[in-house]
C-alpha cells in the first residue's frame, strides 16, 4: 500500500513516499521517519509527489514528529503533494505547522 | 440510488471501502474534491469502528449504505451492532495540543466533523447507525 525509500542525496536524505497511507499502512511511514531521524541526519526532504492518499493515521505520524524535529534541530521538508492530499493537510491546518513546498527545488532551497 | 457494502472488520479492507465509495460517487459525476473528502470521511469512521469497535476481528462485519438523492445530498449509513461513539458530540482538541503531546491519533474525527454537513447516531433495537450527510457539487 505504501512504499518508502530512503535515498542519501549528499547534504540531505530524501524519503520517497509512494502509494496510500491509511490506518493499515501508517506504521510503515512511522518506522521510516523514526529510522531516518534516528540515523543522526539533520536535513530531510519527503518526496510526496506519488503519495496518492493520506488519512488521519498518516497525518498523525507527520504531526507526532513536529516536536521531535524541533528538539533535535531537524529540518524536515515535504514537497509535491497533489491537490487532494494538500487539501487534507489544509482541512486540519497542518500546512501551517509543517514545512510544505510545491517542488523539489523549492524544498531544497528551504533546507539551506 | 442506493448502494451497500458489507465489510469484514479488517484494516486491510479500508482500501476496498475507499474504492467502493469512490466508484459510487463517480457514477453520479460528483466533483473530484467532494469525492476525495467524502472517501476520507468514510475511511475515518470505518477505520474507527473496525479498530476500536471490533479490535480488527475479521469474523465481525460492518455495513455501509450510500444513498444519492436528486438534490445532490449524499447520505452514508454505517450500520453496526456495537455501540458507537457519538462523533457529533466529540469536542475537538486543538491541533497545537495534539502536536505538543506528540499524539498520533485523535484527529480522524476532527476531519469527519469538518467534512460532513450533518452527523447523527441512531440507536435501534439490534443495530446502531452512524448517518453522515453532505450536500455535494457536480463536476
Amino acid at each position: 500500500m505504501v512504499d518508502i525509500k530512503r535515498i542519501n542525496e549528499g547534504d540531505y536524505e530524501l524519503l520517497r513516499v509512494v502509494g496510500e497511507v491509511d490506518a493499515s499502512s501508517s506504521i510503515e511511514l512511522d518506522s521510516a521517519i523514526n529510522e531516518a531521524i534516528g540515523s543522526g541526519g539533520k536535513k530531510f526532504l519527503a518526496d510526496c509527489s506519488n503519495l496518492d492518499y493520506i488519512s488521519s493515521a498518516g497525518l498523525g505520524v507527520f504531526m507526532s514528529y513536529i516536536e521531535e524535529f524541533k528538539k533535535r534541530n531537524i529540518t524536515f521538508v515535504i514537497y509535491g503533494l497533489n491537490e487532494k492530499v494538500q487539501n487534507v493537510f489544509e482541512i486540519l491546518g497542518l500546512d501551517q505547522l509543517l514545512v510544505i513546498h510545491s517542488t523539489k527545488e523549492e524544498g531544497q532551497t528551504a533546507l539551506k | 440510488m442506493n448502494y451497500s457494502y458489507k465489510i469484514p472488520c479488517r484494516k486491510e479492507k479500508l482500501r476496498d471501502i475507499r474504492g467502493f465509495v469512490k466508484e459510487v460517487l463517480n457514477k453520479h459525476s460528483i466533483s473530484e474534491i467532494d469525492v476525495s473528502t467524502l472517501v476520507l470521511a468514510i475511511d475515518e469512521v470505518c477505520a474507527n469502528l473496525i479498530i476500536h469497535g471490533h479490535g480488527c476481528n475479521p469474523k465481525d462485519s460492518i455495513e455501509l449504505e450510500i444513498k444519492v438523492a436528486g438534490d445532490l445530498r449524499v447520505e452514508f449509513n454505517i450500520i453496526d451492532s456495537v455501540d458507537m461513539f457519538d462523533i457529533s458530540a466529540y469536542k475537538e482538541p486543538k491541533i497545537e495540543d495534539v502536536v505538543r503531546k506528540q499524539r498520533k491519533g485523535g484527529i480522524g474525527l476532527i476531519l469527519v466533523k469538518r467534512i460532513m454537513d450533518d452527523i447523527q447516531i441512531i440507536k435501534e433495537s439490534k443495530k446502531n447507525i452512524c448517518r453522515l450527510t453532505k450536500k455535494v457539487e457536480l463536476r
